[in-house]
């Protein structure tokens, strides 16, 4: 293929100033773009504004994929249950696989009541649930890993609330616009989740692994008491989650605490709830009121 | 081809009545990148990354298919959409975007004359540096990256080809004639 004219302006004057003006542009498209990467990274929060306007422009796109996406994989399902024993199969595995995590919630709810009533007067009320929402895309090609949400600050969503599916915690909210959100999924490399394990008090961290695993890592280091198959779910410190929502079931066990897969995997994930913030007045006070619950 | 045909015809239709949009010609290639990089609004939701960076693949195939036709500037206002989408950090595409650009029009200056084998070649470098970079400057550089990248690097250069061909025919639809009257 013969290379282009339009590299040898010859004697045009106008042509060659405009080539010339063409290379100092993109020379200065990349300088802006650095220093804007360099406030970006030092202060992440700095263009939330602007995302949050640009996914609330885009979000229509989403809404339509999301119900497409719920649709095929309806079909796809029942054709994989045709082909693998009937699609009843399909069906009892996944009550049963719900089923296993509800009975592990329910073991941590009895462990998380017999602490209660041990300080007594201690009263918890039912969590009311901020919104229901579909989950409308990700972030498939980047290695952070955020999810968009299809509601905003107009139904009441604010950055640092916490999603979950039936199946268990899928992350928390990080920037919110006014018809959509940003969700900060747990396997991204910067979501730390304090979690303890469903029967018992063994406190870790859910660190995530950008890979679609968690890296457990315990607190009180030691003899690692940590199982294949053991369910964890969120610890209640920190204030932001609160007490006994499912996060991850490990799958091997490592020196220093295990990999675990996430138990709600969020491309199931038909429709989400927000959760409010567990205890904002302990999050204002343990993070200042300067820090922004983001990042 | 041309000869035989006549001069009522040419590689896009027949000529009689019949003339280019320039609204097409100017939009479509913007536009076309510009929706590539809303590919994250699209229902795959992904635990891992995994799907090609399809904003920066349909640049770079508008660059090399049709060299000449965005201007080198194009990185800084397309990189700034795809920035916006992404979730990268903010003037991650404006920057690596721009300096692509600037990177294949020296590529350009090295060897004139190009194949298919050739453009897939440079394509696949962009390809390859471009995730490794993005992965860079995400903070993801510790853990266990070419497990986590690989797939999706494989996946990207495999897949450039069939952007090329998307490319092209948005190409002749670019250049086709609309019935105009008088």
């Amino acid at each position: 293929m013969a290379p282009p004219k339009s590299r040898n302006p010859g004697y045009s004057r106008k042509a060659q100033f405009s080539l010339f003006t063409g290379y100092v542009a993109a020379g200065l498209g990349a300088l802006v773009g650095g220093l804007v990467l360099i406030v970006a990274l030092v202060n992440p929060g700095a263009f939330s504004g602007t995302r949050g306007l640009a996914s609330d422009v885009a979000r229509p796109i989403g809404e339509i994929g999301a119900e497409g996406r719920v649709g095929a994989q309806g079909l796809f399902g029942a054709i994989a249950g045709y082909f693998e024993a009937g699609s009843k199969n399909a069906r009892l595995k996944e009550e049963n696989e719900i089923a296993r995590v509800r009975l592990a919630e329910a073991q941590a709810v009895k462990a998380e009541n017999a602490r209660l009533k041990a300080l007594l007067g201690l009263q918890e009320d039912e969590v009311k649930p901020v919104t229901v929402a579909r989950l409308i895309g990700s972030t498939s090609a980047s290695t952070r890993r955020f999810a968009f949400l299809s509601v905003g600050r107009a139904q009441g969503v604010h950055p640092g609330m916490p999603v979950r599916s039936p199946h268990g915690l899928v992350g928390r909210v990080l920037e919110a616009g006014t018809h959509s959100a940003r969700v900060l999924l747990l396997t991204d490399s910067e979501s730390l989740v304090p979690v303890r394990r469903a029967q018992d008090d063994v406190v870790a961290f859910a660190e995530g692994r950008a890979d679609g695993t968690l890296r457990l890592r315990l607190v009180n280091l030691g003899i690692n008491p940590m199982k294949r198959g053991d369910v964890f779910v969120t610890s209640g410190a920190g204030g932001l989650y609160r007490p006994g929502i499912a996060v991850a079931i490990v799958d091997k066990v490592t020196r220093d605490g295990g990999i675990a897969r996430v138990l709600s995997d969020p491309a199931a994930t038909d429709f989400v709830v927000v959760d409010p913030i567990w205890q904002p007045k302990a999050r204002e006070i343990v993070n200042g009121p300067r820090e922004p619950l983001a990042e | 081809m041309e000869y035989r045909l006549g001069s009522r015809h040419s590689g896009q239709g027949s000529q009689i009545n019949r003339a280019h949009s320039p609204l097409v010609a100017l939009v479509v290639p913007w536009a076309s990148i510009v929706l590539a990089s809303l590919f994250p609004l699209l229902p795959l939701i992904a635990s891992m990354p995994i799907s090609p960076p399809m904003g920066f693949m349909m640049l770079l195939a508008w660059r090399l298919v049709r060299p000449g036709l965005l201007p080198i500037w194009a990185g800084f206002p397309l990189g700034l959409i795809d920035d916006l989408f992404s979730g990268q950090p903010f003037g991650c595409a404006i920057l690596v975007w721009s300096l692509t650009l600037i990177a294949l029009d020296v590529i350009e200056t090295r060897f004139p004359w190009r194949g298919f084998l050739q453009d897939w070649l440079v394509a696949s470098a962009a390809i390859a540096s471009y995730i490794l970079v993005c992965a860079f400057i995400a903070g993801s550089w510790n853990i266990g990256l070419p497990t986590i990248l690989a797939p999706q690097l494989v996946l990207s250069i495999l897949f450039y080809p069939l952007i090329g061909r998307l490319v092209a025919f948005l190409d002749r639809l670019r250049l086709r004639r609309f019935r105009t009257i008088g």
